[in-house]
C-alpha cells in the first residue's frame, strides 16, 4: 500500500520526464501550428502576416502534393509487404532445428544495425551503380543490359533498400511470437494427421496475428518518415519525392515555412491515425 | 520446444537457412571486404571476391583526409551523452510509475509513447528556429537534447517493463525493515535492476547512434556525427568505393557488435511491451 508521502514522492520523481516531454511536445507543436496559418517567407520577406487556411488549400493543390502521397503510400505499401511476408517465412525457417542457428540469427539481424545514410549509400554505389555496381555486373554476366536503378526504378529500388532495413525487426519480432506458441498444440495437431500447411494456416498464423499487427504498425510509423534513405540517394527525384520529403524541401530548401508547416500538420495528422491504432493494442497489453 | 526431427530435415534447414542469412548479411560483407581493396580493385570487371591485394591503406586515408575521429568522437558523445541524460530522467519516472502506480499511470505511459510517434518532420521548422535562437545550431549539447527527447518515451517504457518484473514484496519487506525510500532505491532497488537499466542503455546508444533526421538537419560541420559524415560522401567522393567502405565499416562496426548483445531487448524495447 502506496503512503500519503510516497505518493507524492512519486509524483515528484515522474515530474522531470512529464515535463520535458509536455514541452518536447506543446512547444513545437504549436509553432507548427502558428506559422501554418501564416505567410512566413524567412528569405523573402519574413513573417508576412495571417492567410488563414490558404496554406492548407496550397498544399493540396500543388501539383507535387498527389505524387507524394502516391509514392509514400507506394514505399510503405512495398516495405510492409516484403517484411512481413518475408518475415514471416524467415521466422517459420529460423524456428527450425538446425546447426548454428545462433549464428544464422545474427547475420540476419545485422542490417537492422547499419546506420540508414551507411545502407543507402552501400546500396546506391556498390550494388545499384549502372556501371560499377554489383547488380549491373550480374546483369552483364547473364547477358542483359545493366539498369540505372535509382533512376529507372527508383521506387522500387528504395523499397528494396528500407526492406533490407526492416527485414530483421520483423524478422526478429514474428521468430519471438512463434517461440511462445505452446508446441504441444502442433503436435496434437500433428498426430491428428494436420498437413504442415494446415499446421500454419490454422495454428501458427492465427497464433501470429497480434504480433504481424504490431509489426506493421510499429513499421508504418518508422515507414511513413523515412529520410535518410532518400536523402542520399535520390534527393526527391525520380517520383521519390515522399510527404515527409516534400515538407522538409518546402521548410528547409525552399524556406517556405508556412507552407510546409501546413503539410507538418498534415503528415502529424496521418501519423496520429496509425498511433491510435498502436495505442489501442499496446495498452489492451498493458492491462494484462 | 525440441521437436525431433530427421539429420536430413535437419541438414536442409541448416543449409537453408545458411544460404538466406548469408545472402541478407552479403552487403555488409561486401563493404567490409571492398574496404580492403585498392580502388583499381573495388571496381574490377569482374568483381574480385577474395582474392586481391589487402590493403589497409584505405582507413588511414580516410582518417587523414577527413578527420573521421572527430566524427566518431561526435558520434559517441552524442549516443552516449544522450542515453546516459535519458536514464537519469527516466529511472525515477520508471521506478514510480511501477512501484507507486496510480489511476492515470497507465494514461501517462500511453501519452509519453504518443509523443514517439510525432513526425519529425512535423516540427523541423520550429526546432530548427529554437535552435537558431538558443545558438544551438551543430553543436554537441543541442544533439544530445534533442535526441534524449525523442528516444526518452523508450526509456521510460523498457526500464516501466523491466522495474515491473522486481517482485513488490521485496520492497515491502525493506520497507517493514525499516528502510526508508532512499535506502529502498540505493541498496535493494538498484542492484536488481541493473541489468535491465544496462539492456535499456545499449539499445539506446544504438537507436541514437543511427538516428539520421535530426543529426542529418541540425548539424553542419562542427558538430556532425557518422550519420553526417558517411551522407557527404554521397558525391562525388562516393566514387570511390574503397573509401566509402572503409568510412562505412568503420562507422557500423561498433553498433553491430553491440547490437549482437542486445538482440533480445530490441523486441522489448521496439514494441513497447506488445510482443514479448
Amino acid at each position: 500500500m502506496a503512503t500519503q508521502h510516497s505518493r507524492s514522492a512519486a509524483r515528484l520523481m515522474m515530474a522531470p520526464a512529464v515535463v520535458l516531454l509536455m514541452g518536447w511536445m506543446l512547444v513545437p507543436l504549436t509553432m507548427t501550428l502558428w506559422f501554418s496559418f501564416r505567410r512566413y517567407l524567412p528569405l523573402r520577406g519574413g513573417d508576412l502576416g495571417w492567410t488563414g487556411f490558404d496554406n492548407y488549400v496550397r498544399f493540396v493543390s500543388s501539383s507535387s502534393f498527389w505524387p507524394s502521397i502516391q509514392a509514400t503510400l507506394i514505399i510503405v505499401g512495398g516495405v510492409l509487404a516484403i517484411t512481413v511476408c518475408f518475415g514471416v517465412l524467415l521466422a517459420l525457417l529460423l524456428d527450425q532445428p538446425m546447426w548454428g542457428q545462433g549464428i544464422v540469427r545474427i547475420l540476419v539481424i545485422a542490417p537492422f544495425f547499419v546506420m540508414p545514410t551507411v545502407s543507402a549509400l552501400v546500396w546506391k554505389n556498390m550494388f545499384m551503380d549502372p556501371v560499377n555496381g554489383l547488380f549491373a555486373h550480374l546483369f552483364k554476366f547473364f547477358g542483359a543490359t545493366p539498369i540505372s536503378w535509382l533512376s529507372e526504378a527508383s521506387l522500387a529500388s528504395i523499397i528494396m533498400i528500407v526492406s533490407w532495413q526492416w527485414l530483421p525487426f520483423a524478422t526478429l519480432i514474428l521468430l519471438t511470437a512463434i517461440q511462445s506458441l505452446d508446441s504441444e498444440q502442433l503436435e496434437a495437431a500433428e498426430m491428428d494427421g494436420a498437413p504442415a500447411i494446415k499446421r500454419f494456416w490454422f495454428i501458427i498464423l492465427p497464433h501470429m496475428s497480434r504480433a504481424i499487427t504490431v509489426v506493421i504498425l510499429i513499421q508504418t510509423i518508422f515507414l511513413l518518415s523515412i529520410f535518410a534513405e532518400i536523402f542520399v540517394t535520390t534527393q526527391g527525384s525520380f517520383g521519390t519525392r515522399t510527404l515527409t520529403y516534400l515538407i522538409f524541401q518546402r521548410v528547409l530548401e525552399s524556406q517556405n515555412v508556412g507552407l510546409g508547416s501546413a503539410g507538418g500538420v498534415y503528415a502529424i495528422i496521418l501519423a496520429n491515425i496509425v498511433a491510435l491504432f498502436l495505442m489501442r493494442i499496446v495498452g489492451k497489453n498493458l492491462d494484462a | 520446444m525440441a521437436r525431433a526431427v530427421t539429420p536430413q530435415r535437419k541438414a536442409i534447414n541448416t543449409t537453408l537457412a545458411w544460404a538466406v542469412g548469408l545472402l541478407i548479411f552479403f552487403p555488409i560483407l561486401w563493404t567490409i571486404l571492398t574496404s580492403f581493396k585498392t580502388e583499381a580493385q573495388a571496381i574490377n570487371d569482374p568483381p574480385l571476391f577474395l582474392f586481391f591485394d589487402w590493403t589497409l591503406e584505405n582507413y588511414s586515408v580516410v582518417q587523414e583526409r577527413s578527420d573521421y575521429m572527430r566524427f566518431l568522437w561526435n558520434s559517441v558523445i552524442i549516443a552516449v551523452g544522450s542515453t546516459i541524460l535519458g536514464v537519469l530522467i527516466a529511472v525515477p519516472a520508471a521506478w514510480s510509475m511501477a512501484f507507486v502506480p496510480s489511476r492515470r499511470t497507465k494514461d501517462i505511459l500511453l501519452w509519453m509513447l504518443s509523443t514517439k510517434m510525432l513526425p519529425a518532420v512535423g516540427v523541423l521548422y520550429p526546432i530548427y528556429l529554437l535552435f537558431i535562437k538558443l545558438g544551438l545550431l551543430d553543436s554537441r549539447v543541442g544533439l544530445v537534447v534533442v535526441l534524449m527527447l525523442i528516444n526518452l518515451p523508450i526509456i521510460v517504457w523498457m526500464l516501466y517493463t523491466y522495474f515491473k518484473e522486481i517482485p513488490g514484496e521485496i520492497l515491502e519487506a525493506a520497507r517493514m525493515d525499516g528502510a526508508g525510500l532512499r535506502e529502498e532505491i540505493l541498496y535493494v532497488l538498484t542492484p536488481m535492476a541493473v541489468p535491465g537499466i544496462a539492456s535499456t542503455m545499449l539499445l539506446n546508444v544504438i537507436l541514437a547512434w543511427n538516428e539520421a533526421f535530426w543529426t542529418l538537419n541540425l548539424t553542419a560541420a562542427k558538430a556532425a556525427p557518422l550519420t553526417a559524415f558517411i551522407a557527404s560522401y554521397s558525391s562525388p567522393e562516393g566514387l570511390f568505393y574503397a573509401k566509402l567502405s572503409a568510412a562505412s565499416t568503420m562507422a557500423i562496426a561498433p553498433i553491430l557488435i553491440l547490437g549482437w548483445f542486445s538482440q533480445k531487448q530490441l523486441v522489448r524495447g521496439l514494441t513497447f511491451g506488445a510482443v514479448k
